[in-house]
């Protein structure tokens, strides 16, 4: 782990600005990213939908009719003013568009570049659990219904520091692999392999739930996430590996 | 035929007059309104506290939630809203704005609405089989497909709405095409009749596809064909491609003849023109029609599509914003220098510019493909689609029923109840969704009956079964005045808002066999909107 870790910084400092490998501190967090995004996202919205409700709610009450017989007295526009009332919110809204499509694109990509030397998990999901398996073939499972915490299982459990990436299918139907706390999600079905990856960047314990219907236990289809010190996580693998 | 001699209900059933025919779209799409509504009280019911509630045996409760939830979405969607706008409003007041005696296709009609009643108790008839269907509306394989629930009432329900909308999108355009009333232009045709041409240009182009998309899930059911076997080499995605090519434009059907009737309520009681017009129409209307083909992956953001295409209907579905925005400035611009008269349509109305705003600008994150890795599948999206869908739509619908009550029937609606049943309804609205869109953003997943993970969500659950119950009360007393003030409402005026639309202004309550007494001329500078100067 360490060794690698290094091997990747003299690599960075080899290769000078061209970086091929992410360092630990440099390790890309699509987690917070989406939340400062959310953040920014929020504001932008409160924006709008502040100037359109208070206008509305200014009109329904300013215009509320004085005698029965009162009409409304609407402005008639004029050609210029007609297209003005149109082009002009059009920009502003289509602006408002390109800036959010930027900034998505941009934690889009995020998203999809894998980092390298990303701990490979592959993931199965089947009606109505997840099975995970660990680059030396060492698998992991977890079962809610079973009594113990010993028949359960131990669910996904990863190093912190380390980029995992899953490959993930399915053997029946189509789940999804929904971590709320990364912030990720995707499907899996039959015949192809999807990916995500994720940061565990503290020790923390969190779940996966399945987040594409998927028939009677759908609800009960979920597994621990737990991130641990890279120290315990050997340990974990080789426990696992023996059991 | 004449009346003495024909019992009534023959002449219901086998009426071609499109105003009767309406009025039972409005019947069929109420029931289907009722039933799922129950479904959904159902769902809020079971996922009110933690673990089973309603039954004891989780796999009861799972398969009979599944059902629910099938039922509740499948129904509302293409029984309620889509039958209710398309069918209940297109039919009754379109020819009355344009002008027209009736359809251009009368028998056509008819045979519409008699397909539609067969759809619903095909649908109804789900829940007696004994492998009641547990699909979703979305009816996704492999699990539509590998499910021993059944899986062809539900295509054969598709296919019946399918056709029958088809008949009727080729019966109004031909419609409004050739049967305005002389000298009617373009530009002097009432929103709402805009928006249902385009919705039914959209239910045209789009419906083979789904039929198409359905029609293939029953041959890999029950025929054994391997169109989405990933074993025997068909694609799993290949489905929800098509599916949503054609799911997503029909929010627009929905969504568009619902502006569409907003629009002529607040016209007609803020007694003002329709702001820039022209916009609303060319821009927004139109806009929403060409973009709604190129959005449809937004609903696949997370289903393993190519990354190409996730992003580039990012761009396609944000832009969205562009028409729909024209469309709100028209709306809000309506009330600028108005004189609104506050009765039970014009406060559902209202309503509507708030229920629009919280829809439509929680959309906006859901557009963006890197936001839906986080809140696809979550609470987030079923609060923000029932926003639009649910609440939005559904109060436009009820605003329009209130508007034209009147006319309708002959009679007033009770004012009193009617404001009563307002303020539970928007109450319980709101206290139901908002709950969802907290826990969705930390997680919630949909169509989950337990939560084991996420026992600190149980409260927010509890509050949103509380304003389900209003709901369920508001909408109880809403249809019982509807169908009290009909039997027994004061009498109504033939215009008794004073509105400047055809249908109020050249015809009695309720209009008679051919609509119009005397032949109807337009005038060159007659508006739907001729209020002011």
């Amino acid at each position: 782990m360490k060794g690698r870790l290094l091997s990747a910084f003299a690599g960075m400092a080899a290769m000078m600005s061209s970086a091929t490998g992410w360092a630990q501190d440099k390790l890309p967090d699509p987690a917070a990213d989406w939340d400062h995004l959310w953040f920014e996202i929020l504001v932008d919205l409160f924006v709008i939908g502040g100037i359109f409700a208070v206008a509305a709610a200014i009109m329904l009450i300013k215009y509320k009719a004085k005698s029965p017989d009162a009409v409304g007295n609407g402005p008639r526009l004029t050609k210029v003013q007609a297209l003005a009332w149109a082009f002009i919110p059009a920009t502003i809204f289509m602006a408002d568009d390109f800036f959010l499509a930027a900034k998505g694109w941009t934690l889009w990509n995020t998203y999809r570049t894998v980092p390298e030397n990303a701990m490979e998990i592959k993931v199965t999901g089947s009606m109505w659990n997840w099975e995970f398996e660990y680059p030396d073939g060492t698998t992991s499972t977890y079962y809610p219904d079973e009594a113990t915490e010993a028949d359960k299982g131990d669910g996904l459990v990863v190093p912190v520091g380390r980029a995992v990436v899953l490959r993930m299918t399915s053997t029946d139907v189509i789940h999804s692999f929904g971590m709320a706390n990364y912030r990720v999600k995707e499907d899996l079905m039959p015949g192809r392999i999807t990916y995500i990856w994720f940061n565990p960047k503290e020790v923390k314990n969190s779940f996966v739930t399945c987040t594409e219907f998927c028939g009677t236990n759908h609800s009960r289809m979920y597994a621990p996430v737990k991130a641990i010190a890279p120290a315990k996580f050997k340990e974990w693998l080789k426990k696992q590996a023996d059991a | 035929m004449s009346a003495s001699t024909t019992p009534a209900w023959k002449e219901w059933v086998f009426t071609t007059d499109h105003k009767r025919i309406g009025v039972m779209y409005l019947v069929g799409s109420m029931a289907a309104f009722v039933v799922a509504g129950l479904m959904a009280l159902l769902i809020r019911v079971e996922q009110s506290s933690l673990g089973p509630t309603i039954f004891e045996d989780p796999t009861v409760v799972g398969d009979n939630y599944n059902t629910w939830l099938y039922f509740h979405g499948a129904a509302m969607i293409l029984a309620f809203l889509i039958p209710g706008l398309t069918g209940f409003f297109a039919n009754y007041f379109l020819p009355l704005m344009i002008g027209a005696a009736d359809v251009a296709f009368p028998r056509i009609n008819a045979f519409s609405v008699w397909l539609f009643f067969v759809a619903i108790i095909l649908a109804l008839m789900g829940f007696v089989i004994p492998d009641t269907p547990d699909i979703m509306w979305t009816g996704y394989p492999p699990y539509s497909v590998t499910t021993s629930a059944n899986t062809a009432f539900y295509v054969f329900t598709v296919h019946l709405l399918g056709f029958s909308s088809i008949l009727g999108a080729v019966n109004f355009l031909i419609t409004v095409i050739y049967m305005r009333a002389p000298g009617m232009g373009w530009n002097q045709l009432n929103v709402f009749v805009w928006t249902t041409v385009a919705a039914f240009v959209i239910q045209l182009i789009f419906i083979p596809v789904l039929a198409s998309a359905v029609t293939m899930l029953l041959f890999d059911k029950y025929l054994g064909t391997h169109f989405f076997d990933a074993a025997a080499g068909g694609d799993v995605l290949l489905y929800q491609n098509l599916f949503w090519f054609y799911s997503h434009p029909a929010v627009y059907v929905i969504f568009l003849p619902a502006m569409g009737v907003l629009i002529e309520v607040v016209a007609g009681m803020a007694k003002n023109m329709v702001f820039n017009y022209k916009a609303c129409v060319y821009g927004g209307i139109f806009g929403i029609t060409l973009l709604s083909g190129e959005v449809w992956v937004h609903h696949l953001y997370i289903a393993g599509m190519p990354d190409w295409i996730r992003v580039g209907q990012m761009v396609s579905t944000l832009l969205i914003s562009v028409p729909v925005g024209l469309m709100v400035m028209s709306l809000w611009g309506t009330l600028y220098r108005s004189s609104i008269t506050y009765n039970t349509a014009m406060l559902y109305a209202a309503a509507c510019f708030f229920l629009v705003l919280i829809g439509g600008l929680t959309g906006i994150p859901l557009a963006m493909v890197s936001m839906t890795v986080h809140l696809s599948e979550t609470s987030f999206v079923h609060a923000h689609f029932h926003y639009i869908m649910a609440l939005f739509s559904t109060f436009a619908i009820f605003a329009g029923v209130y508007y034209w009550f009147p006319k309708m029937t002959g009679k007033m609606a009770n004012e009193k109840i009617g404001k009563l049943g307002f303020l539970i309804n928007f109450a319980g609205v709101n206290i139901t969704f908002w709950p969802l869109f907290i826990i969705g953003l930390d997680g919630m997943p949909r169509r989950y009956w337990d939560y084991e993970m996420y026992p600190q969500f149980e409260p927010y659950h509890q509050v949103a079964l509380y304003g389900a119950i209003l709901i369920a009360i508001g909408m109880a007393i809403t249809i019982l005045n509807w169908i009290g003030s009909a039997i027994g409402g004061e009498k109504a005026s033939d215009n008794p808002w004073g509105a400047q639309s055809l249908e109020w202004t050249d015809t009695v309550s309720p209009p008679g066999a051919g609509n119009f007494k005397h032949e109807i001329k337009i005038a060159a500078d007659w508006t739907p909107y001729n209020y002011g100067k």
